[in-house]
């Protein structure tokens, strides 16, 4: 039974680190790196070294994802990715463009 | 301010410049090392329409995918070669992998005496049960205070980079940058901050007991701090967290688990009897030098997560 639950978690780990690259959205593979770091924990507790396990769930899942959602917002990804749901939004320079054209 | 000598005598003895200097009164890089102000990228209108007409006729010529044939080629060939890159990487780890001895063989280098000393001395010679703790903090204490230097230098750096000026601050204390008083936020915070700080107190205090230690009960700390800053607001983790208490905490942590090093290493480095009392295996209050340096390395990193987390958002504690 531990072997199995490993192997669905070590296969579960191969899964969001392609997922990671391959997502578009910026905001989502933080969202999975995170729960990679989480599994690793879990992963962690299984081969039995606790100590490294508090410490991936407080830095790898915690902190270091909180840092990336801070970066993302000063970059401001984040609310490009709210903006672009909304279709109607045409950027101020190619408002003068079409007036121009006209 | 000096009692014995009137003002003007004071100001032009050394102790008087040494003081001014430390608490910050006179730089003596200003007015010779300063950078020129930058002026504020500004362009016309037209201008900038024609620059974006520009850059799209170039885009399209560049991107044109029927016309240009090496573009067409090398989207292709930059794929296929980044993907046999990464399988012929993989296939060399994957190699060497099998190459490793097995786990628990009795024949295996890491089965040496350093192995048989750590376990059967261990807990006789630093007096804690978590024999990982002992480990890091007595066997390889110097490495790990060279890492707590290295979090002190980091956070450092940091703050060089991306502190503001308090003016600066104050003037650009937009809303933008907190979330505005957000229910769930708030009341998952009230929940759970008190419990994350218990939490983490709880991990560094029984570093050497069990799991745990100061890195992780100080990370545990510096995630409860956020969470408390992300939902209130500066303001109120200002009044009981603010520059000059996260100064005095991280200064004097790190001097205090300087001292206690000098010491150790003074003595022998080898679990000779010293001036900091052992105590019982199993006490809160054992293990010697290791519980102090525990509470040391927790207040340092808590400081310096939080930092890390206030300086990249508002640029200032």
């Amino acid at each position: 039974m531990h072997d199995i639950i490993m192997f669905i978690l070590l296969l579960f780990l191969v899964f969001c680190a392609i997922a990671v690259s391959f997502s578009k959205n910026l905001l989502n593979s933080v969202i999975i790196f995170m729960s990679y770091s989480t599994v690793m924990a879990i992963l962690w507790i299984l081969l039995e070294s606790p100590d490294l396990a508090i410490t991936e769930a407080a830095v790898g899942a915690g902190i270091t994802s909180v840092l990336f959602f801070v970066t993302l917002k000063k970059i401001n990804v984040i609310d490009k990715m709210v903006k672009k749901e909304q279709p109607e939004n045409i950027s101020p320079v190619k408002e003068e463009e079409a007036e121009k054209d006209e | 301010m000096s009692k014995l000598r009137p003002q003007k005598d004071y100001e032009k003895t050394a102790a008087f410049r040494f003081w001014s200097w430390l608490e910050g009164k006179k730089d003596p890089y200003v007015g010779t090392l300063e950078m020129k102000e930058q002026k504020e990228f500004r362009e016309s209108k037209v201008a900038a329409v024609e620059r974006v007409i520009d850059h799209e006729k170039l885009h399209d010529k560049i991107y044109d995918m029927e016309k240009n044939k090496e573009q067409k080629f090398f989207r292709v060939f930059y794929k296929i070669s980044a993907i046999i890159l990464c399988v012929v990487v993989i296939a060399a780890l994957i190699l060497c992998a099998s190459y490793l001895p097995e786990v628990g063989n009795a024949s295996n280098p890491t089965n040496n005496d350093t192995m048989k000393r750590y376990v059967e001395k261990g807990m006789e010679e630093t007096g804690v049960v978590n024999t990982v703790t002992g480990m890091i903090l007595n066997y390889r204490g110097f490495d790990t205070f060279g890492e707590t230097c290295v979090l002190f230098i980091a956070s450092s750096c940091v703050m060089i980079l991306l502190m503001m000026s308090e003016e600066k601050l104050r003037a650009n204390e937009t809303p933008d940058f907190e979330p505005k008083d957000d229910l769930i936020l708030q009341t998952i915070a009230n929940l759970l901050v008190p419990i994350l700080m218990i939490f983490g107190f709880y991990v560094i205090v029984n570093g050497h007991l069990s799991p745990g230690g100061g890195f992780s009960g100080g990370a545990i700390i510096g995630s409860g701090l956020i969470l408390y800053s992300s939902a209130f607001g500066e303001k109120k983790i200002r009044r009981f967290f603010n520059e000059h208490v996260y100064k005095c905490i991280k200064v004097t942590a790190l001097i205090l688990y300087g001292c206690i090093m000098t010491y150790h290493f003074y003595t022998g480095a080898n679990g000779i009897e010293n001036l900091i009392p052992m105590g019982t295996v199993g006490n809160i209050i054992s293990a010697g030098m290791i519980f102090y340096i525990n509470l040391f390395v927790g207040s340092e990193v808590a400081c310096t997560i939080y930092s890390f987390y206030a300086l990249f958002k508002r640029g200032g504690l």
